[in-house]
């Protein structure tokens, strides 16, 4: 018995690595400590209450953007890890296989679970408010997609300690992630983690279609609306077609491992190619998912801090549904090695090509709302002027790689590396860390410290060079993706080293960055206007933190930039606005299902990943109940009534002055 | 939305008619991603269909006559549920649970001849999901139909459910109203199976 218990353990943890061994051990350890500390200031009511079953947008995209900045951490650990690995030649702090998985987990990490929820919080934080809503669409959905997206996270990282991780890379191609070449739990981790937070994003999508095209506030035409708005409508039309490929693509692989079906083996007539099409039909509209909302940050943040309407409206609006429809289009320039035959790769190559007219064009616009501006050089704005340069060459090298020829010779090489990284990171990163520097006041309440701020600013960003400029070059001297270990003689070294350090600087940056987070709760300078950066748009004419209902009244819109339009008017009327008559505010009530929900499906998957059906099935079942629970349950919703919100506007605006 | 607070009832009732409608084009838009869904699955068969890997083949495997039957069952459930909006509609409860009723056994009736049209190819012909790329398609796609034919038929009794408790209320009705809807959706999906499966396949 006790053999038998000691043999399942052995399976069951991965053990024997020192660092596998450290991270069970901090993560043990801080488990206990979030339990106690949470015990003892009995704050596990507050918790469930206020936070765990919150429907409320401004909360949701809070917590999205909390998990994000971890797997931030941890993603950028991982990455660490790499650069440590290759810093020499013949390096032998990392085996192959398990610098396999850190790149899978990496990659993986970085995008579904980093910049997407990264993402998704600046939607919740954002949209309603700037449209003039109360809330989002399916206040009840947008938490069920947060809590999937979640759980969905969680299993995928305890692969790191239970079981092992994924090790295929981060698109899981067939044959390496069949049964035959991964015979481990890993993938299964790969396939469920994804399948569940999947789930989450395309709820996610539904409902911020919905909440932009039926909540906007009188007045707002659709080419009223702020660009960030417009960037989260077209980012979630592609992901409502997106995603259900990806869906499909998941659930046939699992069919594969889990049945012994064979769409994608090599034998039984399944064919591994259909798998990296349908994959890359989702793949490659979901890197323009994430970037495209870093547009609509830049093109918030340049026309705020350069106190002008933003250059070209229009053709910023258009651009934008452009580069999301040709998205669909562009999917095999990721394999233009792979025979698909001259004519598909010519199509293929002049897709992508097209991709950077539109991208040239937001570029200029954004140079021209600039152009004689009054530009101040805040945070927000540093990071927007630091992305021009680095898309631009990011974008350039990306040309580079959809001329199919010459991919032939850069295909999987460390100049491929470069390029996704510098429109990742250049692009996303710097966009979100951009978004996230201008709405911080609008959820706390007060600015990050700006002095520590630009401290992140310039390391990033210095780092960002020294890292990936070196790997141009290692890649047109021939290092491939994914290697993980090389020879004195192939004179990658120094390079490499330089890139390591570079990457390194990064790290730094991300430390300035916890620091200047946790210095500017320290010392907090409570911001009363609710409007510290004299901006446009409507989320900057409430008070920060927005009370729960957003909006006493809802406002009315005549011009994009409603909310300078009105600040204007203002100032030339000397005339005291008209009394305001309150109404009683209709709302969502908490609700625990989606916390629990998700959970369940936590657990379905993790049976599936272990073949436990007496798991998944009791799990599956009560994800049934739960959802039943919700069609019958009708009391959802209340009345704030009008005397209330009266008294709360009140004290905000006793706040104020 | 210009009402004034004094006649709380009214406006309540206006707020939760707008609630309504909201979800119903909520719907939609899911609608169009199950399309995308249903149409990776159509694609991913269009590729594999011809490796059958030495097993069955379509004209082997496809007994045409239950087919036809299924179809018959499943189209005129939708016309059934039609007619329970219908009754909805006049206020008939009656007919409303009636007609749902119907839908329920004949949608059950369909499920039931597919699961015993599978039974029948495992046991006489060996034909598995693992048997060959062809099978695995074909059991991916039909299948994800007649679960989603089960899901719905769960969801219609819970409805009933609902509707012998609340009557026909706004939120009921918005929920019947949903249900025919992707009772139809599900139906236009089974005239693509029917087509680019059962007749290409014996054809
Ligand atoms: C913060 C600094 C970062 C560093 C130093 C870094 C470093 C690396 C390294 C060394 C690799 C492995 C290359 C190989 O051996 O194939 C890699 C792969 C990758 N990285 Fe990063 N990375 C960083 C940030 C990011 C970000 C922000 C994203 C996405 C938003 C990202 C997405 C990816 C992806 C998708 C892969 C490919 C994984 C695969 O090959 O399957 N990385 N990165
Ligand atoms: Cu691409």
């Amino acid at each position: 018995m006790l053999d038998k218990i000691k043999q399942f353990a052995s399976e069951f943890f991965v053990t024997g690595d020192p660092l596998i061994l450290g991270a069970q051990v901090s993560i043990g350890l801080s488990m206990i400590a979030m339990i106690f500390v949470l015990s003892y200031f009995r704050k596990w009511g507050w918790l469930w209450r206020e936070w765990l079953t919150s429907v409320d947008h401004k909360r949701i995209g809070i917590m999205y953007i909390i998990c994000s900045i971890m797997m931030l951490f941890r993603g950028g650990v991982d990455a660490l890890l790499m650069r440590l690995q290759l810093a020499m030649p013949n390096s032998q702090f990392l085996q192959a296989e398990h610098y396999n998985q850190i790149f899978t987990t990496h990659g993986v990490i970085m995008i579904l679970f980093m910049a997407m929820p990264l993402m998704f919080g600046l939607f919740n934080i954002v949209v309603p408010l700037q449209i003039g809503a109360r809330d989002v669409a399916y206040p009840f959905l947008n938490s069920l997609s947060f809590w999937m997206f979640f759980w969905g996270a969680m299993l995928f990282n305890v692969s790191f300690v239970i079981g092992g991780s994924p090790d295929a890379g981060w698109l899981s191609y067939p044959p390496l992630s069949e049964l035959s070449h991964s015979p481990g739990v890993g993938q299964n981790f790969y396939i469920w983690g994804i399948q569940i937070s999947g789930i989450g994003s395309l709820a996610t999508g539904i409902n911020f279609i919905v909440t932009i095209l039926k909540m906007r506030a009188p007045g707002m035409k659709l080419m009223k609306m702020p660009m960030f708005t417009w960037s989260v409508f077209s980012s979630c039309i592609m992901i409502i077609f997106a995603f259900p490929i990806l869906t499909v693509t998941l659930a046939l692989l699992f069919l594969d491992r889990f049945l012994g079906a064979h769409f994608f083996t090599l034998d039984g007539g399944g064919n591994p190619m259909m798998y990296i099409n349908l994959i890359w039909m989702w793949g490659h509209p979901e890197v323009y998912i994430v970037v495209i909302p870093a547009f609509g940050i830049f093109s918030e943040i340049v026309s705020t801090f350069s106190k002008k309407k933003l250059f070209g409206y229009k053709s910023m609006v258009f651009a934008m549904l452009i580069i999301s429809l040709l998205s669909f289009f562009t999917w095999a320039h990721h394999f233009f090695t792979m025979g698909s035959g001259a004519d598909v790769n010519a199509f293929f190559a002049i897709s992508t090509m097209l991709i950077a007219i539109p991208t040239g064009a937001k570029v200029f616009n954004w140079l021209f709302t600039m152009f004689r501006g009054k530009i101040r050089f805040s945070t927000p704005m540093m990071w927007t002027i630091a992305f021009i340069p680095c898309f631009v060459i990011g974008g350039m090298t990306g040309v580079l790689l959809s001329v199919a020829p010459a991919d032939f010779q850069f295909h999987n090489s460390y100049f491929l590396i470069a390029h996704f990284h510098q429109v990742l990171i250049g692009g996303v990163a710097f966009g979100y860390f951009a978004g996230l520097y201008y709405w911080w006041p609008k959820m706390f309440g007060f600015k990050l410290n700006e002095h520590l701020g630009k401290w992140a600013f310039w390391t990033w960003n210095i780092g960002f060079y020294v890292c990936f400029m070196p790997q141009y070059f290692l890649g047109l001297d021939g290092m491939t993706r994914r290697t993980y270990t090389y020879d004195f003689d192939m004179g990658w070294g120094p390079l490499n080293l330089v890139s390591t350090v570079g990457g390194f600087l990064m790290g730094v940056g991300f430390i300035f960055q916890v620091w200047q987070i946790a210095h500017s709760i320290k010392f907090r300078e409570p911001d009363v206007t609710g409007d510290p950066w004299d901006g446009r748009t409507l989320e900057w004419s409430i008070p920060s933190p927005a009370p729960i209902y957003n909006f006493a009244v809802l406002p009315e819109v005549n011009e994009a930039d409603a909310w300078w339009e009105q600040k204007q008017k203002q100032s030339l009327s000397a005339k005291q606005p008209a009394k305001i008559v309150y109404e009683p505010i209709h709302m969502p009530k908490n609700s625990s299902i989606p916390f629990l929900m998700s959970a369940l499906w936590f657990f379905a998957g993790f049976g599936f990943v272990f073949n436990w059906m007496w798991l998944t099935i009791p799990a599956l079942i009560g994800v049934a109940i739960t959802m039943i629970a919700r069609s019958f349950s009708y009391d959802t919703d209340y009345y704030i009534p009008a005397d209330e919100v009266k008294r709360t506007e009140a004290a905000l605006k006793g706040a104020k002055v | 939305m210009a009402h004034a607070a004094t006649q709380g009832g009214h406006h309540a009732h206006d707020h939760e008619h707008d609630h309504e409608s909201l979800k119903t084009f909520g719907f939609w838009i899911f609608l169009i991603t199950d399309c995308i869904l249903f149409g990776s699955l159509f694609a991913t068969y269009m590729v594999l269909h011809q490796n059958t890997n030495g097993g069955p083949t379509p004209e082997e495997l496809f007994k045409m006559p239950g087919i036809i039957a299924e179809t018959f069952i499943l189209l005129t459930s939708s016309f059934t549920s039609g007619l329970a909006v219908l009754g909805m509609h006049k206020g008939n409860m009656k007919q409303l649970i009636g007609w749902l009723a119907v839908t329920v056994l004949l949608g059950a009736s369909f499920v039931g001849l597919e699961l015993m049209e599978f039974i029948n190819m495992v046991n006489h012909e060996g034909a598995t999901i693992s048997t060959s790329a062809f099978l695995s398609a074909f059991y991916a796609l039909v299948g994800t139909h007649g679960l989603h034919v089960s899901v719905g038929l769960i969801w219609m009794v819970g409805l009933m459910l609902q509707l012998k408790r609340r009557g026909i209320t706004a939120v009921t009705k918005r929920k019947v109203a949903v249900i025919s809807l992707y009772w139809h959706f599900l139906d236009v999906v089974w005239i693509f199976v029917f087509t680019v499966v059962y007749l290409m396949g014996v054809m």
